[in-house]
């Protein structure tokens, strides 16, 4: 009996990829057990389906998820800024801002986020009047009801982007250091200013590293403006318990909200990987796809 | 009488309570071509650094161009310069560096036109036509649109070249220029180097290339421990050494 390797094909021969028979299996057995979960909630007689497609566009719902998108943008936005500005002064060789950087962060992390919203929504039972002016004197800049000046939705946001930007310093200050310190040099031997070092060679490079940790944060802060809930912030999940608290439709107006949830953080995906292509370009390995690109004068962040 | 361009005076550095420059003292004329070499540690990088004081020292004195590098004097104290009047200073130096530190997101035509925009606040078709122009001079007229990923070695260290003389410097700095380069890429650079000498420019060049040092150089230095040992012409100083260090290091590099 000869052996198949003695027998002579010539150079006619087939190469066949390995071949992965567990990846079928377990993909199968997955798509079986999601069909089984939407099967049963779709089938369930406890939840009444006519209620949650009632209530699906309901315009409390929408305006709900308006504010809820409203609320994340601007609190990533200042979170972000202000991240920047920790993660610089930790940084710093002054010890000071280094001390004061430090103990932002550990004092924001270190407490919950609940009651940190709390606090800030109460402000006005601690501090019924707000005033800002040059103490043991007659000046005053601003003075009234707590409030008025600071009404939930800002206490809120106040809340929500002061714990932020204590998290994502972090990520900020790791993508600064994984930039090579040659750039810093070379950008330096050029004349180039420490600040317009770090606006213009070290953080379009750390957006790289930034990127994807801060996708993350984004997404996890959409979720946590539902906390606002706590202080009546009309945002999504605060909508869709005032409306279940009086028809006591709690699991289908949780349904509805964790839809519209769900369908946001999808969606957040997209301009992440717009950002990250982005800030990728050059970074490709020799040899990899990018190809070069046409001179643009508007160049400028 | 040509002008004096590097006027360093007993410089003196030292990391902690180590000495790495024990009183460099060394002048450099307009035009000159100076070659630095010594063993490994020997303070060749920190000295460059010192002189467009990317690092700080600790003593003595250095003059580029006339001016005070880095500090002013008041009496007999040398107070260090806002960051300010720093970069401002460094502007007239160029420096190469031994990895390149093109900077990674930008294409080479960027690279060379992000300083000479930003810092020197030139308008964009200017800096296009100078960063165009500069290209050309480094043999690269094809690659402004490429990334430095997307370039050989070779290419990366002539457009980190053509980005230093973008800010139209009147010393350039280059250390080991070619040490990170392939051997069959290192020709391409060293003729870039040799047309900018040609053409006038004070150039300090710290290289093991002993080749391009014999041919190039006014002068060259030996440093060893953060010392000068010998001064001189290429032929004194690589082909008659006078100094026992000196020749051992020769003897080893060669
Ligand atoms: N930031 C630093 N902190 C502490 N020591 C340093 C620092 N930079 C350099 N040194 C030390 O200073 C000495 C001189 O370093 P330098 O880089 O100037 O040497 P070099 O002559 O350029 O050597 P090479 O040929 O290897 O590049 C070395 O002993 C080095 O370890
Ligand atoms: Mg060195």
């Amino acid at each position: 009996m000869p052996k198949a390797q003695d027998i002579d094909y010539g150079d006619d021969v087939v190469a066949v990829p390995l071949r992965h028979p567990w990846r079928w299996i377990s993909g199968a057995l997955a798509t079986a057990l999601l069909l089984n979960f939407i099967y049963s909630v779709v089938s369930a007689k406890s939840i009444q389906h006519e209620i949650v497609l009632k209530f699906l566009f309901d315009h409390r719902i929408l305006e709900g998820a308006a504010v809820t998108v409203m609320v994340t943008v601007v609190c990533m936005t200042i979170g972000a800024v202000l991240a920047t500005l920790l993660a610089i002064m930790k940084l710093s060789v002054n010890p000071l801002l280094r001390w004061l950087a430090t103990g932002f962060i550990e004092f924001f992390r270190g407490t919950p986020l609940l009651l940190q919203i709390v606090f800030w929504g109460y402000l006005g039972i601690i501090f019924p009047e707000l005033f800002l002016g040059v103490p043991f004197t007659d000046i005053v800049f601003v003075r009234g009801e707590t409030s008025d000046i600071i009404p939930a939705i800002v206490a809120g946001i106040i809340a929500l982007s002061l714990n932020e930007a204590a998290y994502s310093a972090e990520i900020v200050r790791a993508g600064i250091l994984a930039v090579d310190q040659g750039q810093t040099e070379a950008a330096k031997s050029l004349g180039m200013s420490s600040k317009y070092t770090m606006r213009r060679i070290v953080l379009p490079q750390a957006m790289r590293v930034i990127i994807p940790p801060m996708g993350n944060e984004f997404i996890g802060m959409l979720k946590n403006t539902s906390l606002l809930q706590m202080i009546a912030v009309a945002e999504l999940y605060t909508q869709a318990s005032t409306i279940s608290s009086a028809n006591l439709a709690q699991i289908e107006l949780l349904i509805v909200s964790g839809f519209w949830y769900l369908l946001m953080t999808s969606i957040l995906g997209f301009p992440q990987r717009a950002l990250e292509k982005k800030y990728g370009r050059g970074f490709e390995t020799v040899g990899g796809r990018a190809a070069p690109r046409a001179f643009k004068v508007g160049r400028r962040l | 009488m040509s002008e004096v361009m590097v006027d360093a005076r007993s410089v003196r550095k030292s990391y902690g309570s180590v000495e790495v420059l024990s009183g460099i003292t060394l002048k450099v004329e307009q035009g000159e071509v100076l070659c630095i070499i010594g063993p490994s540690g020997s303070g060749k990088s920190t000295f460059l650094r010192c002189l467009n004081h990317l690092e700080s020292i600790n003593g003595g004195r250095i003059y580029v161009n006339g001016e005070l590098m880095g500090y002013r004097q008041v009496g007999n104290v040398l107070y260090e310069m806002k960051s300010k009047d720093i970069a401002k200073a460094r502007q007239g130096i160029g420096m190469v560096f031994q990895r390149f530190n093109l900077f990674p997101h930008l294409t080479a035509l960027q690279n060379i036109i992000e300083a000479p925009m930003g810092v020197a606040g030139m308008n964009a078709d200017d800096a296009k036509a100078l960063g165009l122009q500069l290209l050309e001079q480094v043999g690269l007229a094809d690659k402004g649109d490429h990334y430095p990923s997307q370039l050989s070695g070779g290419q990366q260290q002539r457009v980190a070249i053509a980005r230093a003389l973008a800010m139209k410097p009147k010393l350039m700095l280059f250390d080991e220029p070619t040490s990170a380069l392939d051997p069959e890429l290192v020709g391409d650079v060293l003729d870039v180097m040799k047309n900018l000498a040609k053409a006038g420019m004070t150039m300090i060049v710290v290289t093991h290339e002993m080749g391009f040092a014999k041919e190039v150089a006014d002068r060259v230095v030996f440093i060893d421990k953060g010392q000068i040992v010998e001064v001189g012409t290429p032929k004194q100083v690589l082909d008659n050494p006078q100094e026992a260090r000196t020749k051992a290091f020769l003897n080893k590099v060669l």
